[in-house]
């Protein structure tokens, strides 16, 4: 929180709030979003360090998917801002790639895969949305790096849940972001989609790249992850798996929903 | 096929074409939107909006009923949007609330101004008058090279043609932002694209086919053609660029067909007079989509597939 | 205008005009609260459909009747052709969803428009027929009543009053269906059986119209009364009881407007009563009205913005947000050049505070009966009571620094 840091200027001349460092991937201040009088997010502050595989975690109703997609502008905010990169959302949008939730696309829409992955490379398409090979290309080698090339011809509705994920990813890829922001990509697919998910993601971290998935599996956080974020509404911690993601503060995050037992199992051996 | 058809067929077939067309082609993605309807509440609202024209005016000219009908078309979607927010209405209802109110008033403006001297009625709106845009002075398919002849075109088949040309080069230059907004709205919003923008845009380009189809062949044929010829593309093809090229066909279909069934076909069954053209036009696209939810090869919602996992 | 319009609206401007009133007002009851299912079911535009598809029914059964050497303007017997073309057009609109990938909306357009097309075909036909030349079919379009006999207004009255006596005893499975489909199959009730009886009502109420307000605008009385009902009310037997009465109000009222004067069509006024009621209902309504939630979103707002003005003063943090500052400075919080005020200063530690006490609750009461009412904006006092914040204080110790938080 240098001084330094609170001189960047957003486009409209306010300035962005201190932790808003270009080094920082992801910085969150103040964020709420309410649907009617109930808050969803409540004042939420968050920084994402570069490089990190970072977790939302929370119950139900925490507003995981809501802080991800105000975070994106899917969603108004109440108040608080964003910064990406250092830069406002507005400037940064390039640099982010966004996998929604499954449930929130019309699967039986009359498109193919390929048309999906191709998608992602909308803004490199130019004036006319001309697609050309190279692009096909680049699509095809995506869905190759999620083992889904043989399925470029297929409509998008033939395809497993696990699939429509991963084809959801290739069009991530496609991106070629900085940033990739995940809404729950490992809900209700099969083993070898979840292994084939985190893999890449795994590999995209190995390129330097951040990414932020919420995610809702309390025992693979620490096989997957490095650094947490706990909600429930509002902020309960922050930080790094090995410090944050403690029985005490998952405690504080379920509230009683969750036995202390099975707390227990889920966190590292104690060093 | 000779004089007589240029003279009195070749045009009011062409504006037939030409407006079922021009609807078809934005109907495909208000199908898709699940906003099918919005065609409908569009071409109710284009009476109350001629109405308020002509009252302004006091003349029917086309260019002020035109804007008339086009405004009307804006502020119903404006009261939709409005009544589905503000009152929290599901948009079924909230679509109910407004365009029937809207002809409510554009019928009760109607009946309380003296419009006995013009010829504007609800039926006129309903139901237009296709048959009676005839080529006067062609005199065979020579006329075609004839300036002077085409001189005397109905401006209708002008109108129309520029509209539906415009809807098809809009088409065109949005495909990918429209398309990719349609499936997937919040991906888009992350791009950077203006989604509500883009569908305000829709529902305008939706109402400028309808007004300039209204204005030659009535409103009927409109909700018809929004909807029977995409819907029945969506059961043939499981592609987007394919899908609307069948909607063009069928609706370029069911305008000839339906033309040649309301003039010759009371003829064939021993009648002596034509039935009406826009209502036949209707008739033969929804048998079209009776037939495609019959036969056509994609016509069911897919089941998905038991996991066929490899890796 | 006014006199007319008043010995309408009593009854007293014929006995014909009075019938009419009654009928409109019965008509108006049963649609308002028959369409209130279809509301509820979220198939509003069903209705649309049904009242398009009865135009070819009327149609057929005046080129029947006239077939068979009966006077072709029967008002039962083209009562029962609409009713027969409508159940046909319902019935398309069930198959066309359930059968195909197409969604309910395209295959109402669908219906819609080709029934009603193709009823325009017919009343072209019976144009050209000998006996058809004065069927005055097109008043079935927007509705007349000036032609209007004795026995028709009777057949109406006695009709709507039909309806509603259905509506009375359907009333408990109706809204069991409308309200959770899959309990009400799970408690053995039968949703197509009563699905298909919500259907039968619409389509009763919207034949029974045909002649006052017309098919196009029948969707009107459908639709508008059970909208309208909505903002005032959250509870099923309400609702439906109060969109009869708006939608019967409507009815009379515009009956009776429209017989005081000779160029006011029935149906339009009808429908535009009704449409006024409505718009009151929506800007005035006290809990789901637009200006009550306008009043109640900008306090809600204001108190978010005042509490992150707070917490950021007491963490030293700068405020950048404009409406965060212009909130504080209207409550004397900061003064114009954004320094805290004596009052901005208390306030903002109490707001820190009351943050430690809520991370010390939620620590002490792991069910969230009590730890889930944190949402920020609620005192602290008005969760818990002065001996439990006063015992958190203690183990919070003295006041402390911001930063000790995560």
């Amino acid at each position: 929180m240098t001084p330094a840091a609170v001189q960047l200027a957003a486009s409209d001349g306010r300035a962005l709030h201190p932790a808003a460092s270009t080094d920082n991937p992801l910085a969150i201040q103040g964020m709420t979003v309410s649907y009617g009088e109930k808050p969803a997010v409540f004042s939420i502050d968050a920084t994402v360090p570069p490089g990190s595989m970072a977790a939302i975690i929370g119950p139900n109703g925490a507003g995981k998917s809501t802080l991800l997609k105000a975070v994106l502008g899917v969603v108004p905010a109440l108040s608080g801002t964003v910064a990406v990169f250092g830069a406002p959302l507005a400037r940064a949008r390039h640099r982010i790639a966004y996998v929604p939730q499954r449930a929130s696309v019309d699967w039986d829409f009359p498109t193919r895969v390929i048309d999906v992955v191709l998608m992602g490379l909308y803004r490199e398409l130019g004036l006319l949305h001309l697609v050309r090979r190279h692009h096909r290309e680049k699509a095809l080698a995506c869905l190759e790096r999620v083992g889904m090339a043989d399925f470029a011809g297929r409509q998008i509705g033939q395809l497993s849940g696990g699939q429509q994920q991963r084809v959801f990813l290739a069009r991530a890829l496609a991106q070629n972001a900085d940033l990739y922001l995940l809404d729950e990509p490992f809900a209700g697919v099969d083993a070898a989609t979840e292994k084939a998910i985190i893999d890449v993601l795994k590999s995209l971290k190995a390129e330097k790249r951040t990414v932020v998935c919420v995610h809702h599996d309390l025992a693979t956080v620490v096989d997957y992850f490095d650094h947490v974020l706990l909600i429930n509404v509002r902020k309960i911690a922050e930080g790094p798996v090995a410090t944050t993601f403690t029985a005490e503060n998952l405690q504080a995050t379920y509230g009683g929903r969750l036995a202390t037992t099975h707390i227990d199992q889920l966190m590292l051996p104690v060093a | 096929m000779g004089a007589e058809f240029v003279q009195l067929s070749l045009t009011p077939l062409a504006i037939g074409i030409l407006a079922a067309v021009a609807c078809a082609l934005p109907g495909n993605f208000l199908i898709l939107r699940r906003q099918a309807l919005i065609g409908d509440a569009i071409s109710h609202v284009v009476l109350p909006g001629i109405v308020v024209a002509f009252l302004i005016t006091g003349t029917i000219s086309t260019w002020p009923m035109m804007l008339g009908a086009a405004g009307a078309a804006v502020v119903a979607v404006v009261l939709i949007e409005a009544i589905r927010r503000l009152g929290r209405i599901e948009p079924g209802a909230a679509m109910g609330v407004t365009f029937t109110s809207l002809f409510a008033a554009g019928v009760l403006l109607l009946e309380q101004s003296d419009t006995s001297s013009v010829h504007l009625d609800v039926e006129h709106a309903l139901y237009g008058n296709l048959e009676s845009l005839i080529w006067l002075s062609a005199d065979g398919w020579g006329s075609l090279l004839d300036p002077q002849a085409l001189a005397d075109l109905p401006p209708e088949l002008g109108r129309m043609a520029v509209v539906t040309l415009l809807i098809a080069v809009l088409t065109a230059v949005f495909w990918r932002p429209l398309k990719l907004s349609t499936f997937d709205e919040g991906f888009a919003k992350t791009l950077g694209i203006p989604t509500g923008a883009l569908s305000l845009g829709l529902v305008v380009t939706a109402a400028l086919a309808a007004v300039a189809a209204f204005d030659a062949v009535g409103s009927i044929i409109v909700i018809a053609m929004f909807i029977c010829p995409p819907a029945a593309a969506r059961l043939m093809t499981n592609r987007l660029e394919v899908q609307v090229a069948w909607s063009i066909a069928f609706a370029a279909v069911s305008a000839v067909l339906g033309y040649v069934f309301a003039g010759y076909g009371p003829l064939w069954f021993g009648g002596n007079d034509a039935v009406s053209a826009a209502g036949m036009i209707a008739t033969v696209s929804g048998m079209i989509l009776g037939s495609a939810c019959l036969f056509a090869p994609h016509r069911s919602r897919v089941g998905v597939p038991p996991e066929p996992e490899q890796t | 205008m006014l006199k007319p319009f008043t010995s309408a609206l009593l009854l007293q401007s014929g006995y014909n005009a009075a019938l009419v009133a009654v009928g409109a007002a019965l008509l108006g009851f049963a649609a308002g609260s028959g369409g209130a299912f279809m509301f509820l079911r979220k198939r509003a535009l069903v209705s649309d459909a049904v009242a398009h598809a009865t135009l070819p029914g009327v149609g057929i059964a005046f080129m029947v009747m006239v077939t068979l050497g009966a006077d072709g303007r029967n008002l039962l017997g083209l009562l029962l052709g609409s009713a027969l073309s409508a159940g046909i057009g319902l019935l398309a609109v069930e198959w066309i969803t359930r059968r195909t990938r197409l969604a309910e909306d395209a295959a109402i357009g669908a219906v819609l428009s080709v029934f009603f097309g193709f009823g325009i075909v017919l009343l072209t036909i019976i144009q050209t027929m000998s006996r058809g030349k004065q069927a005055g079919l097109e008043g079935f379009l927007l509705g007349s009543t000036a032609g209007m006999v004795f026995e028709d207004a009777l057949i109406i009255a006695v009709g709507g009053a039909c309806t509603i006596a259905a509506l009375v005893l359907l009333r408990r499975p109706m809204t069991l269906v409308a309200f959770d489909p899959e309990f009400a199959a799970a408690s053995g009730v039968s949703v197509r059986t009563v699905d298909l009886a919500m259907m039968g009502l619409v389509l009763a109420v919207t034949v029974i119209g045909l002649k006052i307000v017309g098919l196009i605008l029948i969707v009107a009385m459908l639709i508008i009364p059970s909208v309208t009902a909505r903002f005032w009310t959250d509870r099923t037997e309400r609702l439906l009881g109060i969109a009869g009465l708006v939608g019967g109000a409507s009815g009379y009222a515009g009956a009776a407007i429209s017989a005081s004067a000779p160029d006011l069509p029935t149906g339009p006024i009808i429908v535009l009563v009704c449409f006024g009621l409505f718009i009151a209902s929506l800007l005035l309504a006290p809990n789901r009205g637009v200006l009550a939630s306008i009043l109640r979103h900008r306090r809600f707002q204001v108190r978010v913005h005042r509490r992150q003005g707070l917490l950021a003063l007491a963490r030293g943090e700068p405020i950048l947000d404009p409406l965060t500052l212009a909130v504080l400075r209207r409550a004397g919080l900061i003064r114009n050049d954004g320094v805290a005020t004596e009052a901005g200063r208390a306030q903002s530690a109490k707001v820190l505070r009351d943050e430690r006490r809520w991370e010390i609750v939620r620590q002490i009461h792991q069910n969230e009966a009590v730890s889930g009412r944190y949402d920020g904006l609620t005192p602290i006092e008005a969760v818990l009571t002065r001996d439990e914040i006063a015992e958190i204080d203690r183990r919070i110790g003295r006041p402390v620094p911001a930063e000790g938080a995560a």
